[in-house]
């Protein structure tokens, strides 16, 4: 009852190759993204922008990009907190050094700079793979972290190394610094993962996803049927790397407005998108948006309800919290270990057939 | 799905229960009981949370207004202290105190921005003492450049006014906290001939072997440790280990509680430390808490972290803070005081011995008073020394004053240079 799909006629290849083929998902789709860029700025107050929406919007990304290099093109990252730094420093580099040049475009060179850097840490991706991948990324993690808190360039020279973003504006607007408004903080952030996650959507269903995910599947195989592994391998790290470098832009410029490396991008944020796209599902870009919400909005949510509402002492509620995402992280993969899209696949698969399933 | 229910489950109960609570002073606190820093953030919320409670308790709150104590736990996080502030901000908030660098630097833009104080006592932004340019911001009564430069005087002190030719190695916390005092360290060492050694240690600190490794090679004649959470225990540990001489080895304020010589056990004998005020429980006011807090059972966390250093500490803020909220409510004439008017408070603070000795803390802190142009109190510390057999802290020192004029220099340089960036005019509010 739920998708009507009776009379639905796709006649022309565009319509049956589109993102959305099911009239309601479509619709749904409109729905929400009308609903967050015309509802959402009217009705959200500052708290839950600031400490639920905007974090989710930006990890999202992160998890976008990171699914492209794991979920699509099956190569192992650990260094995902390293690329956001580069992010987040290259942004802050750009935005000190050229006060006039629009922050839109400043987030965009930073995760070109990114996307750069992630190609060269790339490179042994061509040698080495699986675990061993794995570690030589895990080396970038450290090696960027050391080089941002030891060169006193990457941080102006500031005496204790932190770096804080100067007030920025958009159409006049500020979106950075103290004086940003949620709403805009908000709407900043909602463009930049539209854009992301269209352009990795249509990016994976096309000829570059094809490849990545020839290479994921058995890279032999792909090599003789014609991918060129150099190109795919590293097209998957550098897209990666950009909408990654994005998210570590957007989390310094918008969301801290001040940070450090080892602090904000240590090796646990690393972790965190990792689980993040694990726990969505790995190559699925619904999976990227479920995963963040579960790993940033889920704690948060929690605290709500155990502190603000219950009244429990913080650090039991941390400790519970802890333990709460933890067990529910279990719980997921072990019933569903493709992650939540998979679980949401399945849901779909049901509901299409409801009530008259055969 | 299990996600859903609960959301709708937190919606449905936040909608109930929004607090509005009139007639109480707000007073939140950033802790934090979780993470490789609780051993530290533990006994200074508590004994922030504990005077509150005393102040509610035996004198029905202030100037007859109770007060209202909250906390979130920011696990020492900058991600979570944002969130936590963002949670606070709407409750009128009369004063911050983060306890922690990091979530100050964030910070300090924000409330400037939002009108809420922010007190950051021997912590944060050193240069928020010039309060033309930092309205928002207090550090009194001592900040690190501060506490740099009392080392450095008592140093001075022991070695008959010269330091020539002596290495001194400063052992930091590889983080916005730690690399603080390397400007004052540096200046002074070219002012006083010492070679200064820094050497980091990366967050959370456990890991410390190389950087022992390369004191036990440079044989300096000196340690300066800034040091928090688990990385302190470890660092005297590993002094122990190689046998640095421990009357050598000096920590800042923050590195010098029960909690970071306990686990060391007798190889900890001898090791110094700053303290910004007493120490131990020799106090009036520790009778109080006992009757009106302690017996009763209000206490906060276990009750185990009562007259430790850090206690005392929590304890000291949250006195200054009430003194300060009596100031606005004399100023301003009302009871039911605003962040707005706490500022005036704290911005026309007076602590003097009288005063001192009337909350039944006698020689406790040092007297001083705020002004615009000084938001950092006198910059006075003394040096306690860790007795392993007796198990407590002996002050061995008198207060030791600062350099200041320096000191003020070096504020004036870099809180312009803030004002400048930010497109500020220096001014003082009023």
């Amino acid at each position: 009852m739920l998708y009507r799909e009776a009379g639905d006629f796709k006649t022309s290849y565009v319509a049956d190759s589109q993102t959305f083929p099911i009239k309601f998902d479509r619709y749904g789709y409109y729905f929400i993204l009308g609903f967050a860029f015309l509802v959402m700025p009217l009705i959200i107050n500052d708290y839950w922008a600031n400490s639920i929406v905007v974090p989710f919007l930006i990890y999202t990304i992160a998890a976008l990009g990171l699914n492209i290099l794991i979920g699509y093109c099956g190569q192992l990252s650990l260094g995902t907190g390293g690329f956001m730094a580069v992010g987040a420093y290259a942004s802050y580099k750009l935005m000190t050094a050229f006060p006039d040049f629009n922050i839109v475009f400043v987030i965009i060179t930073a995760g070109l700079i990114t996307s750069m850097v992630g190609v060269l840490f790339g490179l042994p991706s061509l040698r080495i793979k699986g675990f061993y991948l794995a570690v030589a990324t895990l080396a970038a993690q450290f090696f960027l972290i050391w080089l941002f808190t030891r060169t006193g360039w990457f941080y102006n020279y500031s005496p204790t190394g932190m770096i804080s973003a100067p007030t920025r504006t958009v159409l006049g607007y500020p979106v950075t610094g103290p004086r940003a408004s949620a709403v805009s903080m908000y709407l900043i952030c909602l463009s930049f993962l539209v854009a992301c996650a269209w352009l990795a959507r249509n990016l994976t269903r096309g000829t570059m996803g094809r490849k990545w995910m020839a290479i994921r599947d058995m890279d032999i195989a792909a090599e003789i049927i014609g991918v060129n592994p150099l190109m795919a391998k590293l097209t998957a790290f550098a897209v990666s790397s950009f909408f990654v470098g994005i998210a570590g832009a957007l989390l310094f410029t918008v969301y801290l407005g001040a940070a450090e490396a080892g602090e904000a991008f240590g090796i646990d944020k690393s972790f965190l998108v990792l689980f993040m796209v694990i726990i969505g599902g790995l190559g699925s870009i619904f999976g990227a948006f479920a995963g963040a919400f579960f790993l940033i909005v889920g704690p948060v949510l929690l605290k709500l309800l155990l502190v603000d509402s219950l009244g429990w002492p913080t650090d039991l509620a941390a400790h519970l919290e802890i333990m709460i995402v933890g067990a529910l992280i279990l719980v997921f993969l072990i019933l569903e270990p493709h992650g939540i899209a998979a679980l949401w696949r399945t849901i779909k698969q049901k509901l299409r057939l409801w009530p008259f399933p055969y | 799905m299990k996600m859903t229910k609960l959301a709708a489950t937190v919606a449905a109960t936040m909608m109930v229960s929004a607090p509005v609570l009139a007639d109480t002073l707000h007073f939140p606190n950033l802790s934090y009981r979780t993470g490789p820093f609780a051993a530290g953030g533990i006994p200074f919320a508590d004994g922030y949370a504990d005077y509150f409670t005393l102040i509610n308790e035996r004198d029905g709150g202030i100037g007859g207004v109770p007060i209202r104590y909250t906390e979130c736990e920011t696990a020492y996080n900058t991600e979570r202290g944002v969130e936590c502030y963002q949670s606070v901000r709407g409750d009128s908030p009369l004063v911050l105190q983060p306890l922690s660098t990091g979530i100050t630097y964030q910070l300090i833009p924000r409330t400037m921005e939002d009108g809420i104080p922010m007190h950051t006592m021997g912590y944060g932004r050193t240069s928020a003492v010039n309060g033309e340019v930092f309205n928002w911001t207090f550090n009194y009564p001592a900040n690190y450049w501060d506490g740099a430069s009392v080392i450095i005087n008592y140093l001075l002190g022991e070695n008959d006014g010269s330091l020539e030719d002596k290495k001194i190695v400063l052992l930091y916390h590889n983080s916005a906290y730690g690399r603080e005092p390397i400007p004052t360290l540096t200046r002074l060492a070219e002012r006083h001939g010492y070679e200064l050694l820094t050497i980091g240690v990366d967050s959370p600190g456990q890991e410390q072997g190389s950087q022992w490794l390369q004191i036990r090679r440079e044989r300096p004649d000196y340690v300066v440790m800034w040091g928090w959470g688990v990385m302190n225990p470890t660092a005297i540990q590993e002094a122990a280990n190689i046998r640095f001489p421990m009357e050598n080895f000096i920590g800042v304020w923050w590195s010098g509680s029960q909690q970071d010589v306990l686990p060391v056990g007798a190889g900890a004998d001898g090791y110094k430390a700053l303290a910004m005020h007493g120490t131990g429980m020799d106090y009036p006011i520790y009778d109080d808490l006992q009757q009106y807090v302690i017996e009763p059972g209000l206490y906060a966390g276990t009750g185990d972290e009562v007259g430790t250093v850090l206690y005392s500490r929590g304890m000291y803020a949250a006195m200054l803070a009430v003194e300060a909220a009596k100031v606005a409510q004399e100023i301003h004439g009302v009871a039911n005081i605003t962040p707005a008017m706490m500022r005036d408070g704290m911005a026309n603070l007076e602590i003097t011995e009288e005063l001192m000795v009337e909350l039944g803390l006698p020689n406790f802190g040092p007297a001083f008073s705020v002004a615009c142009e000084n938001h950092g109190g006198s910059g006075e510390a003394m040096i306690q020394q860790w007795d392993a057999s007796a198990q407590e802290w002996n002050l061995i020192t008198d207060w030791i004053a600062p350099d200041r004029e320096m000191i003020m220099e070096m504020v004036m340089d870099d809180s312009l240079a803030f004002a400048a960036e930010n497109d500020m005019t220096p001014a003082c509010m009023n």
